[in-house]
């Protein structure tokens, strides 16, 4: 049997190794919704970004850090808003930027939001 | 902003006007900003006078559009260039192969338009992901597998219209060979449907491939004849079981009966899983093993050992010898999987080992035995393409390691297709460390095949590119001498990054250039105004034939 559907997939994207020239400048409030950008999270990052073994973006970071910073994005406290957005405009090492089409600039916001919720 | 080389900055201002009227305006992207998103970004030109570029980007929303934005194409001569997901990365990306080119970029059309379960087939837009169709078959409980390429987030249609391959059973890693029935957006405008799709209201469009008449698919892949924006896919009905077994060969020349013995075992249906070949004593895994935390990078080499690789004379057999019985690591690892009932997957696995045990010596690892569904256990140590899962893992072969402080910023593949033969790894490996050495190259690691393809096997040799002029020009140097070389020895690629689509096309030359002729001839008959991919796979339009050198 046949079954028709019509998913319209949603946008966004991979983000990647954020580095400490960023992180410890207080920006502006985020005016995303942290919710909404979860989501965008899960479709978009965690297959590289996502905890535990096999996520190379979180492989890396751990390198990176050495355990003195989350190697998953989500759980890092340091992320303003403006971090995100660059990496995902214009990536870094293997992660290319992500376009219009696949990330709009409203998801960008929603995502920014997300990954600076517990910023301190 | 580059302009296409031959439109006039009024006619490309009047396309743009033109292209928002269609589309609307917030899906035409000009502003430097957001055209740099469509640079490829593994470019092995990066910022060089020979990067492709584009000139701006266009986004339709469906099949409409897309006819309108090609009408508009026509009577302005922009030539456009089509993209799915645009990340073919390594083969080019989201960047056209004609500076100046206005990206189609079809991410919007990203419908799962039919799931059917029976049928064990779908039909997808080219902006749908394998992860997408992954969500939308896990979204419906249809119990099928999608064969994946190692990154997830390209498209099925992008993946297959380039020939790309993947890991289950052959019919289905040969993804274009997999699809059944497409869609296509003529250089004209005009819409086609191939196969049983020709016939309106035909109820097997997904179910018989061939239709009546010329079978016409291939001329849409690897080529710039029309915009694919339907295709149907079959999927592979989930297994009772898959077994994973390995075999393992101590001697430097096993490697020889080893490709034979497997090769048979494939073609006489036994093992029907794609296979691969490994050295544990190298180090270097079976193409198909996971990568979990060990990625590739991270183990110092041992250079002599290394060498002796290449080297293969006796003093190097002897020397290979001593480190196997040092470590107690084989010379050569073999990987099969079999998919099916329990019941057959483990008798299939009995014979396999029946037919290698002719290796002296010979050795088998305790097989690994899945049911469905996976458990989370199982999930975070799989290679998951194997089990239809999409990913991107398979990064980690450039990511930062303790050994590699800086991580790579992209790569580029050389990709022969060379004889089923242990004779030919060798000569082939041999060939390419030379070219390499007079080139003034790290020799990379001894290569090993996957067996993506049946009957053939591809050597993939992953090279860096680097945001640096010189190390880049270097390597493109030596991949075009790998080319060159290759094609005297009759190896030819299956494919390649857009720096070396005229090089790879000019091996092809078999009376003198007859197919690439043909394709010209196809080219011109289809598509006068030369507005779809110029440059593609190295096929150009009249108005740009011989492309920009």
């Amino acid at each position: 049997m046949s079954r028709p559907v019509a998913f319209v997939l949603a946008a966004a994207a991979v983000l990647a190794c954020c580095g400490t020239l960023y992180a410890a400048k207080p920006g502006p409030a985020p005016q995303g919704d942290p919710a909404r950008g979860q989501a965008v999270y899960t479709r978009w990052c965690t297959a590289c970004h996502g905890r535990g073994p096999g996520h190379p973006g979180t492989q890396s970071l751990q390198v990176k850090y050495g355990g003195k910073l989350p190697p998953a994005l989500e759980d890092r406290t340091d992320l303003a808003p403006p971090v995100t957005v660059q990496f995902v405009r214009h990536g870094f090492a293997l992660m290319p930027p992500f376009r219009k089409t696949e990330i709009s600039d409203a998801e960008l916001r929603d995502l920014a939001a997300y990954l600076a919720r517990n910023r301190k | 902003m580059v302009l296409p080389p031959d439109v006039s900055q009024a006619e490309f201002d009047r396309a743009i006007a033109a292209f928002r009227n269609a589309v609307g305006p917030d899906w035409v992207f000009t502003s430097d900003d957001d055209v740099a998103l469509y640079r490829d970004a593994y470019s092995p030109m990066w910022s060089e006078p020979e990067e492709r570029v584009a000139s701006a980007a266009v986004a339709p929303a469906d099949v409409g559009e897309v006819q309108a934005a090609v009408r508009i194409a026509n009577d302005t001569r922009v030539p456009l260039y089509p993209i799915s997901t645009g990340r073919n990365l390594g083969y080019g990306g989201s960047a056209p192969a004609l500076s100046g080119s206005v990206v189609l970029d079809l991410k919007r059309l990203d419908r799962v338009l039919d799931i059917d379960e029976a049928n064990a087939s779908v039909l997808v837009e080219p902006g749908v992901s394998y992860f997408d169709l992954y969500r939308a078959l896990r979204d419906t409980g249809a119990k099928l597998w999608l064969d994946c390429p190692d990154p997830g987030w390209g498209s099925p249609i992008g993946n297959a219209l380039d020939r790309g391959g993947g890991y289950t059973r052959a019919a289905f890693r040969n993804h274009f060979d997999a699809h059944c029935g497409m869609e296509v957006v003529l250089p004209s405008g005009g819409l086609l449907r191939t196969g049983m799709g020709a016939m309106p209201g035909a109820k097997t469009w997904q179910q018989y491939k061939a239709g009546f008449g010329p079978w016409v698919d291939g001329l849409f892949s690897q080529s710039n004849f029309g915009i694919v924006t339907k295709m149907g896919f079959w999927m592979m009905p989930e297994p009772e079981a898959c077994l994973i077994g390995r075999i393992y060969a101590d001697k430097y020349d096993d490697l020889h009966a080893l490709v034979r013995i497997l090769t048979r075992l494939e073609n006489s249906g036994v093992v029907n899983g794609m296979p691969g070949f490994g050295s544990p004593l190298l180090q270097r895994r079976v193409p198909a093993d996971p990568q979990n935390n060990d990625p590739n990078g991270a183990t110092q080499i041992d250079q002599a050992l290394h060498d002796a690789f290449y080297t293969g004379d006796d003093a190097a057999k002897a020397l290979i010898a001593e480190r196997v019985k040092s470590t107690g690591r084989s010379c050569w690892s073999a990987l099969v999987k079999f998919y099916g009932p329990e019941r057959m997957v483990r008798l299939q696995w009995e014979i396999a080992k029946e037919q290698f045990g002719e290796i002296e010596g010979v050795r088998f690892g305790d097989p690994e035995f899945y049911g469905f569904p996976l458990s989370d256990a199982d999930l975070e140590k799989i290679h998951k393409p194997t089990f239809g899962i999409p990913s991107l893992s398979v990064f980690n072969f450039g990511i930062r390691t303790d050994l590699r402080p800086e991580p790579m910023v992209g790569h580029q593949a050389f990709s022969p297709v060379i004889p089923r033969t242990g004779a030919a790894i060798f000569e082939a490996n041999k060939v390419f460390a030379r070219i390499f050495t007079e080139e003034g190259l790290p020799v990379p690691p001894f290569n090993l095949p996957g067996c993506v393809w049946e009957r053939a096997l591809m050597l993939i040799c992953i090279f860096p590119t680097t945001h640096d002029v010189e190390t880049n020009r270097k390597y493109r140097k030596a991949l075009r001498r790998l080319i060159a070389e290759s094609a005297t020895r009759g190896w030819g690629e299956y494919r390649t990054p857009v720096a070396y689509y005229d090089t790879v096309m000019s091996t092809y030359s078999f009376g003198d250039h007859a197919l690439l002729r043909f394709h010209e001839t196809v080219k011109d008959a289809l598509d006068p105004n030369g507005i779809v991919s110029p440059g593609r796979y190295g096929i150009w339009p009249q108005r740009n034939r011989g492309g920009p050198r």
